[in-house]
């Protein structure tokens, strides 16, 4: 099975600013993919490039083996809901459901009315009157019930509460777990996709920083504190992400796959926020908002 | 049926999570041979967690001889562990005794011993996870 995304040098520039650079990713099918990153990193370009609303500037892109919004079968194998699950204000629950069967080939009509009571939702409802979570599961439905192999959602969880959140990912992981489904999902917080993600894509300021699959990712990161030294002694295989030192003692966060022998370290795992957390300091810091790799404390 | 629950504070892999509250519910009786675990789309729409995560589990599971899937119908228990435990509690209760002896002769007061025990405990469930 070919790749669910695949981009090479993939870039995209408005104006004079790049809002992609240099966006090389190879992400195999059948997994949930979590896009995470500071709002303005580059995320909504991406996935805008990945259902073929934006051309690239430069680099390429294929989606399920074939360009972006190809033509019509393409369109139906991707399932889009852009930030803020835009929904027609005046129409009704059911006016979707028909908008969606008119307009989509591989429409589920059963699907999509089995979701509807599920969720608890009245179709002569106005999407006037829904909450926010309902809107969401609505937008999620409508894109569940194309049955496409692909699913991306752009900032699904950021307007809705607690409660909604966890609703809204139920759903999806059931329809994942139904259908076999790939998705595609950003967030500006990672604790949103822990649950629910097998793959991580960390973008800060339009590029990426590192992706990989997350059991991978939390197996290869760790933590080592020991007494101070000079980070020139370290071996090649480990790549520095973070490093804080004091007066008489050095915390790193390294990534390798080679065991770590060095009996004067400590070494602990990672969690994902923290390993996410280390790469956007690490992006902020090359970018010389922070000084690069050397932060002494007092 | 047993419902399973996710700590995500706990620095626990969730697959190890689902392996160690079903390796419980043996333990304790609540899961028979015969039994039926909850499907995977059960699992995942309850906990919004990935269905990979529910399949791995299952799959450690089905490896260590407790559960064997049908296909199509759903994942059955194989084996209990209620009463096969005590034996094995004995002697291990016997070794870790020694070991505490062992600790104290070196040296170690309660403090130290609790400290190194976890975190011995922690880097042996570190290694299972890598």
């Amino acid at each position: 099975m070919s790749a669910v995304l695949e981009t090479s040098a993939l870039a995209k520039r408005y104006g004079r600013r790049w809002a992609l650079s240099d966006c090389t990713l190879k992400i195999p099918p059948g997994l949930v993919v979590g896009l995470v990153g500071p709002n303005g990193a580059g995320k909504t370009t991406l996935l805008h490039l990945a259902v073929g609303l934006l051309a690239p500037t430069s680099g390429a892109i294929t989606v399920l083996g074939d360009r972006p919004a190809k033509g019509a079968t393409q369109l139906g194998r991707v399932g889009f809901v852009a930030q803020d699950t835009p929904l027609y204000a005046g129409l009704s629950v059911a006016d979707h459901l028909h908008f969606g069967a008119w307009l989509n080939l591989g429409w589920d009509e059963r699907l999509a009315q089995r979701r509807i009571e599920q969720i608890g939702l009245d179709p002569r409802q106005g999407v006037r009157e829904l909450s926010g979570g309902q809107r969401a599961q609505l937008a999620l439905t409508l894109a569940v019930a194309k049955r496409p192999e692909l699913l991306i959602l752009d900032e699904p969880l950021s307007s809705l509460d607690p409660l909604a959140r966890r609703e809204f990912l139920q759903n999806l992981m059931e329809s994942v777990a139904e259908h076999q489904l790939s998705v595609v999902l950003s967030s500006h917080l990672v604790s949103d996709l822990e649950r629910v993600c097998d793959y991580l894509i960390v973008l800060v300021s339009s590029h990426v920083q590192v992706a990989g699959e997350i059991e991978g990712l939390l197996a290869s990161h760790h933590r080592l504190t020991g007494p101070r030294r000079d980070l020139g002694t370290l071996p090649a295989s480990q790549e520095i992400i973070e490093a804080t030192h004091t007066d008489r003692q050095s915390t790193l966060i390294v990534r390798t796959d080679q065991p770590i022998l060095d009996l004067s370290w400590t070494v602990e795992q990672i969690g994902l926020e923290d390993l996410v957390l280390a790469y956007m300091g690490r992006a902020a810091s090359i970018r010389g908002s922070r000084p690069a790799f050397l932060r002494v404390q007092p | 049926m047993i419902e399973f629950h996710l700590d995500t504070r706990s620095g626990v892999a969730p697959y190890l999570q689902v392996v160690h509250q079903v390796r419980q519910a043996l333990r304790l009786g609540l899961l028979r041979e015969g039994d039926q675990l909850p499907t995977v789309k059960d699992v995942v729409a309850r906990l919004a967690i990935n269905p990979n995560t529910v399949l791995k589990a299952y799959r450690e599971l089905e490896h260590d001889g407790l559960v064997a899937a049908r296909p199509g119908i759903g994942t059955f228990v194989t084996k209990t562990l209620s009463d096969a435990s005590l034996a094995a509690h004995a002697g291990l209760r016997r070794e870790l005794l020694r070991w505490f002896a062992n600790a104290r002769r070196a040296g170690l007061d309660d403090e130290s011993i609790e400290a190194l025990f976890r975190d011995c405990l922690r880097s042996a469930s570190g290694e299972e996870v890598a």
